[in-house]
């Protein structure tokens, strides 16, 4: 296999070389065969429902030619019980015809949409599987292409295809055999029509190949243009692209339909082409046969039925030519499909895993390097060692490696060298699962999927129940802003006064955080649009989880009354004040202790890790430890107070930040 | 019969966009029609020549003749296939590409509050799938429902002047089928409908997967996104299922009923026949013509499902044209002569659409001078946003009005109104080529390159988006789809040096710093004070820092302006503004205490 053309590599070239394009071919065939393969029983079956069909639908003219030749006298001689078998048996052929047709067409569905449901989710599955490196160069217009148009190919394939193609090749083959019966050298000429038939099919296959691979390359960057205007649309308002937008789709658009045209031209060309030697083939018989005739060596009546069977045996060809235009079109979409499905996710689950159901959180980095690809290296040689338990600050300027470091721990990528371990397990080692429920990452896009505002709080913990949903939503200070929404938790975030800002909706995003209380969170800028009083409470709630206690619940309603006092500025979210707070409301049993998630790692002193980037040093200053990286590397570590104490980085970076605040 | 008008109604909505190619859609129609007439007559042809011409000792001219005449036929025949195509294809594509295009001219047009509510796989699965699917429809399907129709018709008479009472037993069978041919379009339409709005949902839930991605993998989320995904499709799958029950039921009734009566009409076509009634000619000729019309009548089933389809397509797709866009230039719009920027909101309120009785914004009255820079403070949810883009018209006023220089919003053309008003969202959405493009969208043309290099340097040197310069390829370096491989910091410094490049009068930025580091948000705002000198500029503001760079600070509370002032005034003035913006650590000790460190610290280093 041509590396070049691996995955997705080489997606936009449709015109590949000759080996590159055998191989994309055959995946493309691969994939179509292990689409297949699953519903083979089906595949036969509906096959043999549509030759039965087309053998009770022979019957008919048969049972015709039986009722006048036969039954017609014998009714004349008295005798009606011809007529009686005919008329019976044509009926009974008519409903055998009727019912397996009316099978087969829904047999055809049901194929074709086991298939494209197959197929659907593999890709979907794959996609998701796939590490944000690829999602990084590869659009999600392009996903979305795959996933619409190329198995819309497929579909139109799937269809119309099978039964049309069965179909017709056993009324070619039923029709070749009468045509050898009367006349084996008219056979002859008729099987050699297939020579021409086959050279224009070559000829059609491989230009028609390049067209609709442009095809699916236009019509995916139509898509991708199209997704990301609609996406857009403010910016695309605000700063009047709509004009230049407008010009680039038209474009689009006109190339989309020039390649439409090209593929649907040389089908123009390749069904009449096929028609026409059909029909010079017929012209060939009469003219030999005709001769024949004339010499005495064929009777007029068996020249007659040569002629009208192999007229007949070329009335398929019609059907054959447009399924092989479907074939030709769906493998073209399944070989980028093939291509998106090849690309192997550079972060893969392991192969042999070690458990780890309740994480203590101490995270060591064992001579870590990074670099992105084949790309420079952006985190040099790296040790450190994260206790569990601890609340660690990572600080420096933008683009100093910080949410780098950050990615790592939530394994969106693999370390290039070295090792980093969770609890002395490698990160490579532990399932999806495992590390999922042990690391959260919020990061600075609050991503919200359609459905209710509860369903996205929930994916932190999709089995939590309402109540948890509604304590972690108070614990972050969402609360009160979801409880004015129309309808409350289950507002639709797209629909009916379901719109939130940003900040609401990093509230939401933190709500899921705490809802999945990992061992180890790390927040990435997960603040940045919030204003200060919901900061305020999502520290203090963020203490309280990071402690390890139950303090959710009443905490909101009590910052908002100290929020809205006048002195309530004073009382801070310090961990301090946060724990004892929480402490004593659980003492005073305001809250139910029992929480089935955190029932395992909410032992005593269990502590979570946390891992908090953020430019707003209010939360670095609640930290135990503060790291200032610079160019990948750590440069200062130690306690707040240490590091302003030794006047570095963070000290400049933390005098900075007291000025802002004035 | 109401339900019959409305198919006709809506495919008479494509004539517009059909009429310009109406006569090739004529011609193709002719094409096919005499191609399978020519299909029709090749096989009677033969049989003539062969009986007439073809004799044992005959000669050779005529056999001569008549291969030539088959042949002369077979690539007529061959030849008004290509036609067809011809005629009809490169038309239909053009239609398709029109409609396309407009639609997708009409989506940029419509309003924002249009897009809030409608995913954009919806709108993606209209644009492509939906116009596919009719262009089919135009060059081969409604060809050959009329091909069809006009070949049942012909041959339902040619049965008639065969034998009028076989004729009448096959004609019954139409009686049933076109009962339940209503039926079956009213149940097919509705399942049609359905899966291509599911495929739509579909295609919006794949394209959430992908932007959210980052989301699900943070929580492990993907096996939850990809059973919901296999739901939907399920659901899908479903539908499309229940619609090819549907489609088999209807072929079964058409398949059927011609079938048995022509069943009935065998057997008194031979009782006719054995009492002389009937010719034997006339019975043979009878089943032969049947024998060709019934797999016409067979083939209806499909083309009525694709007329249907397409009817629901069209449907779709009008669903949108006819959408309205309410924001719109007037007939003679306004423009001051020399805009100075002065930005006023006079007694503006503001609702959703979907939720008037739920106002965001509550008589707003503001007046922002030209040149100053006034400061939006507010809690989270709290309508800044909402009152920011306001400004550009992304959202209409719905009560009151905004006024620049004394002209209404809506008086001025919308693209005057937005070269006037440039924009940093809180959501950073950059587009799909370089940071040089992204830049410069909304920039006024300078005329040359150096003018526009110098505008592009000047926009990345105040946003303190260097970093650039550094990029593999420098400004020119492709940056994906909303940026997707910049940071945060990245993109929001990218995005505020399109703002700063496009030299508005009146500048609309929401939170414009919030992802920057210290460091940099004081270089910026350093650099912004500059520029924004003499630009009327309006900033949601969530830090102090920010709320430094303006000359006036408005307190939006409650959807109204609840104070507006100095940021000194209203800290010591208004206890709502000291809960929203002051810093979170106001203990004192701790303040003190690290105060007197890091004057320490500068002591020692000063030293």
């Amino acid at each position: 296999m041509s590396s070049a053309s691996f995955g997705t590599a080489n997606e936009d070239n449709a015109h590949l070389s000759r080996n590159e394009s055998k191989a994309v071919r055959r995946r493309s065939l691969t994939l179509l065969g292990s689409l297949i393969r699953p519903v083979r029983a089906r595949f036969w079956l509906t096959i043999g429902a549509v030759v039965l069909s087309q053998a009770a639908r022979v019957a008919g003219p048969a049972l015709i030619a039986f009722g006048i030749d036969h039954a017609l006298p014998a009714v004349r001689a008295g005798d009606s019980l011809p007529l009686v078998f005919a008329g019976v048996a044509y009926l009974a052929a008519a409903v055998v015809a009727a019912g397996l047709t009316a099978l087969y067409v829904t047999w055809t569905a049901r194929l074709s949409q086991a298939m494209l449901l197959d197929l659907r989710v593999r890709v979907f599955r794959h996609t998701q599987r796939l590490s944000l490196e690829f999602h990084e160069k590869y659009t999600s217009g392009r996903i979305i292409a795959r996933q619409t148009s190329d198995l819309e190919a497929l579909r139109e394939l799937l269809d119309s295809g099978v039964s049309s193609l069965a179909s017709g090749m056993l009324f070619m083959a039923f029709t070749a055999v009468t045509v050898f019966a009367l006349d084996w050298r008219t056979g002859v000429l008729v099987l050699a029509a297939g020579v021409p038939m086959y050279f224009l099919a070559r000829w059609y296959q491989k230009h028609s190949q390049i067209a609709f691979r442009e095809s699916r390359v236009v019509s995916a960057r139509l898509i991708v243009h199209f997704v990301e205007t609609m996406t857009g649309i403010r910016a695309v308002k605000a700063f009047r692209k709509e004009r230049e937008n407008a010009a680039r789709y038209a474009e689009l658009s006109e190339d989309y339909r020039r390649a439409t045209v090209r593929s649907i031209n040389l089908n123009g060309i390749f069904q009449p082409g096929l028609v026409l030697i059909g029909n010079v083939c017929v012209a060939l018989v009469l003219l030999t046969g005709g001769f024949r005739v004339l010499s005495g060596g064929l009777e007029v009546g068996v020249l007659l039925a040569l002629i009208l069977s192999t007229k007949r045996f070329f009335q398929p060809v019609d059907q054959m030519a447009m399924f092989y235009n479907s074939f030709q079109s769906a493998q073209a979409a399944l070989e980028k499909v093939s291509g998106l499905l090849e690309e192997i996710p550079t972060v893969r689950p392991p192969k042999t895993p070690a458990a780890l159901p309740h994480a203590q959180g101490s995270i060591d980095f064992n001579g870590v390097e990074f670099r992105y690809g084949d790309g420079p290296v952006v985190i040099p040689r790296l040790d450190l060692h994260i206790p569990a338990g601890q609340t660690v600050a990572l600080v420096g300027q933008t683009g100093a490696g910080k949410s780098t470091l950050a990615k790592l721990i939530a394994r969106f990528y693999d370390v290039s060298a070295g090792s980093l371990t969770l609890d002395g397990v490698d990160l490579r080692q532990l399932t999806t699962e495992d590390l999922r429920r042990n690391v959260v990452m919020v990061t600075q896009e609050a991503f919200l999927f359609s459905g209710s505002v509860a369903d996205n709080i929930a994916l932190g913990r999709p089995e939590a129940s309402r109540e948890e949903i509604e304590d972690a939503a108070r614990a972050v200070g969402a609360h009160a802003f979801i409880m004015e929404l129309p309808d409350g938790y289950d507002t639709d975030v797209n629909k009916r006064g379901g719109r939130v800002s940003a900040g609401q909706r990093q509230l939401i995003s933190f709500a899921r955080a705490f809802l999945a209380r990992p061992a180890v969170l790390i927040l990435d800028e997960a603040t940045s649009s919030l204003d200060i009083p919901s900061e305020r409470m999502v520290q203090q709630g963020l203490a309280g989880l990071l402690r390890g206690t139950r303090e959710t619940g009443t905490r909101e309603t009590g910052t908002r009354e100290t929020g809205t006092r006048e002195t309530g500025t004073r009382e801070t979210g310090t961990r301090e004040t946060g724990t004892r707070e929480g402490g004593t409301r659980d003492a005073a049993g305001g809250l139910p202790a029992a929480d089935a998630a955190s029932g395992p790692d909410a032992a005593p002193a269990a502590g979570r890790t946390a891992l908090i980037i953020a430019h707003r040093l209010s939360t670095v200053e609640t930290a135990d430890r503060v790291l200032v990286v610079h160019d990948g590397r750590v440069v200062e570590d130690g306690t707040p107070a240490q590091l302003i104490g030794d006047g570095g980085a963070f000290a400049r970076l933390h005098g900075a930040w007291k000025d802002s605040l004035v | 019969m109401a339900k019959q008008s409305s198919f006709f109604t809506s495919i008479s909505r494509l004539y517009p966009h059909v009429r310009p190619i109406l006569p090739r859609l004529v011609m193709g129609l002719l094409c096919a029609l005499l191609a399978s007439v020519m299909a029709l007559a090749i096989p009677q042809v033969l049989r003539v020549l062969v009986n007439e011409s073809l004799k044992p000792g005959g000669s050779a001219d005529a056999v001569w003749g008549a291969s030539l005449l088959i042949l002369a036929l077979g690539i007529a025949e061959a030849g008004l296939v290509a036609l067809r195509r011809q005629f009809v294809i490169n038309p239909a594509t053009t239609v398709e590409t029109r409609m396309r295009v407009s639609l997708y001219g009409h989506l940029q047009g419509l309003t924002v509050s249009f897009h809030d509510r409608w995913g954009s796989g919806q709108l993606l699965s209209r644009a492509m799938t939906d116009l596919n699917f009719l262009r089919r429809w135009m060059a081969f399907g409604a060809i050959m429902l009329v091909v069809t129709t006009l070949t049942v018709v012909i041959g339902v008479v040619v049965m008639f002047s065969m034998s009028w009472q076989l004729a009448l037993i096959f004609l019954a069978a139409a009686v049933p089928i076109m009962i339940y041919g209503f039926r079956f379009r009213t149940r097919f339409s509705k399942v049609a409908r359905r899966s291509q709005d599911q495929a739509g949902d579909l295609a919006t839930t794949v394209e959430e997967s992908v932007h959210g991605i980052r989301v699900l993998k943070a929580f492990g989320r993907s096996r939850e996104a990809l059973e919901n995904f296999n739901e939907q499709a399920e659901e899908l799958r479903q539908t499309e299922i229940a619609k090819a029950k549907h489609l088999a039921t209807f072929s079964l009734v058409v398949t059927l009923l011609p079938e048995l009566a022509l069943g009935v009409g065998l057997v008194v076509g031979i009782l006719l026949a054995s009492t002389d009634q009937l010719s034997i000619g006339s019975l043979v000729a009878f089943f032969a013509t049947a024998a060709v019309v019934a797999a016409p009548v067979e083939f209806c089933g499909m083309l009525l499902a694709m007329a249907l389809t397409a009817k629901s397509a069209v449907d779709r797709h009008f669903e949108v044209m006819d959408a309205q866009n309410t924001i719109t230039s007037p007939d003679q719009p306004r423009r001051p002569a020399g805009l100075k920027g002065a930005l006023s909101f006079r007694n503006a309120s503001f609702a959703f659409e979907d939720a008037p009785d739920k106002p965001i914004l509550k008589n707003i009255t503001l007046d922002i001078r030209p040149g100053e820079t006034m400061a939006l403070v507010g809690i989270t949810g709290g309508g800044k946003s909402a009152l920011l883009q306001l400004v550009p018209r992304l959202y209409d006023v719905t009560g009151g009005s905004i006024t620049i220089d004394g002209v209404d919003l809506r008086e001025f053309g919308v693209e005057d109104l937005r070269t006037a008003v440039a924009v940093a969202f809180e959501d950073t959405t950059l587009f799909s080529s370089s940071v040089r493009d992204n830049v410069l969208l909304g920039a006024p043309d300078p005329g040359s390159a150096e003018g526009r290099d110098a505008a592009l340097e000047e926009a990345l040197d105040v946003a303190q988006a260097h970093f650039a310069y550094s990029l593999p390829h420098g400004v020119d370096t492709l940056i994906g789809e909303e940026g997707l491989s910049l940071s945060g910091g990245q993109r929001q410094r990218i995005a505020l040096a399109r703002a700063i490049a496009a030299k508005p009068a009146v500048l609309v930025l929401d939170d414009p710093l919030s992802a920057l580091d210290v460091n940099t948000e004081v270089l910026v705002e350093a650099r912004l004070r500059q520029v924004l000198a003499d630009t009327t500029t309006l900033i949601v503001a969530h830090r102090p820092s920010t709320v430094a760079l303006a000359d006036r600070v408005a307190l939006l509370e409650d959807g109204r302006i609840a104070a507006v002032g100095t940021h000194a005034e209203l800290l010591a003035q208004n206890s709502h503004y000291r809960y929203v913006i002051a810093s979170l650590d106001a203990e004192p000790r701790d303040l003190d205490s690290e105060l007197s460190a890091l004057e320490d610290q500068s002591e020692e280093i000063s030293r």
